[in-house]
């Protein structure tokens, strides 16, 4: 019933919702630890104002998500990447 | 036991070359004094900050990683916290991947360091 009431809402067919699987970078490239002084690599995962790209997004997985996000934090730290920002790209 | 840390802090730009590399042997001195082994040093010179921290806009980067007992880094952190030409620092535990990657990096393999290098930004001690 709640899945009904919500197709109306969203007005798709249930195969347009499937999406297509992504894979998690890091785990393709073997990588096991994410370097936090490395501001031009932890640009690739974050958008105009700096903020991190979420995992449905980008679909790395639970735990690199969290590695990168403890990175992206010690780097603002440092004043390697900023806080909040208008033009990062 | 002895662990790997990795330390990165940042030196006021008001100082001069010489008096920035006084600076940064002095934390290097203090950690030989408490008998910790020095693995690896860098220098990233004046580099712009993200967001200015005390009005300061540059600053000078140093990075030190060493081997010590877990029990100085509070006191190595304090002298941090006292010194008012630090804007910044960071004191991270490395952990076998980190250990590997740095180990990588600190030869130009993976990482910014060859960029760096390029733009004869840093230094290596």
């Amino acid at each position: 019933m709640a899945q009904a009431y919500k197709n109306i809402f969203i007005n798709i067919t249930p195969d347009e919702q499937v999406e297509e699987k992504k894979e998690c970078w890091f785990r393709k490239n073997n990588i096991k630890y994410i370097d936090y002084k490395d501001a031009d690599f932890l640009i690739t995962f974050l958008n105009e104002q700096g903020q991190i790209y979420p995992r449905r997004l980008t679909g790395t997985s639970v735990k690199y998500q969290r590695k990168l996000a403890q990175a992206v934090k010690r780097a603002r730290h440092l004043a390697i990447l900023p806080f909040v920002t208008d033009s990062l790209k | 036991m002895q662990k790997q840390y990795e330390t990165v802090f940042i030196i006021t730009p008001l100082l001069t070359q010489d008096q920035m590399k006084e600076v940064a042997g002095k934390y290097r001195g203090y950690l030989s004094s408490q008998g910790a082994e020095i693995v690896h040093e860098e220098n990233w010179g004046l580099r712009k900050l993200a967001y200015p921290i005390k009005k300061k806009s540059t600053g000078f980067y140093h990075l030190i990683e060493f081997k010590a007992d877990p029990s100085i880094i509070t006191r190595f952190e304090l002298e941090f916290r006292r010194d008012e030409q630090i804007l910044r620092y960071l004191t991270v535990a490395e952990d076998n991947n980190m250990i590997e990657y740095n180990a990588k990096r600190a030869k130009g393999e993976v990482g910014n360091k060859g960029k760096l290098e390029k733009a004869g930004q840093i230094e290596q001690l």
